[in-house]
């Protein structure tokens, strides 16, 4: 199966599993134990931007685009 | 003098042999490798004026930033899990050293490897389930209103019109939340299917209608881990699935690097 390129991935798609997955080797440096607030603080992000945009358009630059619609099986 | 930098860490991995690829990273950084505990890590060097904590802390409000950050993190990853097996790290790893990230490291090189054994060979689809927008499919009539008596229409009996509507309107009510539960175990119904073909699932909370940009609201988010050479019979599980109940729209995105299957679930 085709891998849609990096550019078409839903960002939301991908903030999900870069902010709630991935391996956790706390970083020094990194807002520690604040894995909760990162989610938050992308999801307050993402919401102030599409009420920005106020448009009909797919908020996240081509949401669909990477999803691949599973059309039901006839028969 | 050198701006102060930290070690931004994409992904880990256990494979040594072989040359790394050119790779550009976040902020367009190029990727290296560094050593530790046996593992080997995929990381770039980053000023800390753009992603210390205080800096990364406001950055990370800025959707742009995030997106772009995001988007180059993911791009090392998948280009990585292409040529070995590869447990990504959670966005905003940082580190001050290599040898503070070898030292942090050192403590989880077990919960590392063993992760890294459970992932290999294998990749992530994720299947998002959405209940089916109401003019793809036929309105459910409730039994109420099944019977001829032109309950709809407030004409019967000497009813008044208020009267029909509100009963009219009360059956809609619960039609449309008996169908909305209907829904919800369709997708639990598809979800143990797709379960059967995984070696692990996981759930996300479903994506609000507002960030996925949808007209019906999201029922299912999840991830399943499954051997990089099985995809088909994955995606023919699904469009079973998608067969099987019109009543749901199924989307499938993948295949992903294993992200959801790091064991570090919260």
């Amino acid at each position: 199966m085709d891998h849609a390129p990096a550019e078409r991935i839903s960002l939301v798609d991908l903030l999900d599993r870069v902010l709630a997955g991935g391996v956790v080797v706390t970083g020094d440096i990194t807002l520690s134990v604040a894995d909760v607030d990162l989610v938050t603080i992308s999801l307050r992000a993402l919401l102030a931007s599409v009420s920005a945009l106020a448009g009909p358009a797919a908020p996240t630059g081509g949401a669909d685009d990477s999803a691949h619609q599973v059309p039901a099986r006839r028969g | 003098m050198t701006d102060r930098q930290g070690v931004w860490t994409y992904a880990i991995t256990d494979y040594s042999g072989g040359e790394l690829p050119p790779l550009t990273g976040v902020a367009g950084t190029k990727v290296r490798t560094a050593t530790a505990a046996g593992l080997t890590v995929l990381v770039s060097d980053v000023a800390l004026a753009e992603f210390g904590e205080v800096a990364l802390r406001r950055n990370l409000e800025n959707l742009a930033w995030l997106e772009e950050v995001a988007r180059a993190h993911h791009q090392v990853i998948e280009a990585a899990a292409r040529l070995f097996p590869v447990l990504p790290a959670r966005l905003a790893t940082i580190y001050s050293s290599d040898a503070a990230m070898a030292a942090v490291l050192g403590a989880r090189a077990g919960h590392v490897h063993a992760a890294l054994r459970r992932v290999g060979g294998r990749v992530e689809w994720g299947v998002k389930v959405y209940a089916a927008p109401e003019d793809d499919r036929r309105e459910p009539v409730p039994a109420s209103m099944a019977g001829g008596e032109g309950a709809g229409r407030g004409t019967g009996r000497g009813e008044g019109a208020g009267l029909a509507y509100l009963k009219r309107r009360r059956a809609q009510l619960t039609a449309a939340r008996e169908s909305r539960s209907s829904a919800l175990a369709a997708a639990q119904a598809v979800h143990s299917r797709l379960s059967r073909h995984a070696a692990q699932a996981r759930l996300y909370p479903p994506q609000s209608a507002q960030l996925s940009g949808t007209r019906t609201p999201m029922l299912l988010n999840a991830a399943y881990l499954l051997e990089a050479n099985g995809g088909s019979g994955f995606t023919s599980a699904v469009a079973d699935a998608a067969a099987a109940h019109p009543e749901l729209r199924l989307e499938l995105t993948g295949p992903w690097p294993p992200y959801s299957f790091t064991g570090d679930d919260s």
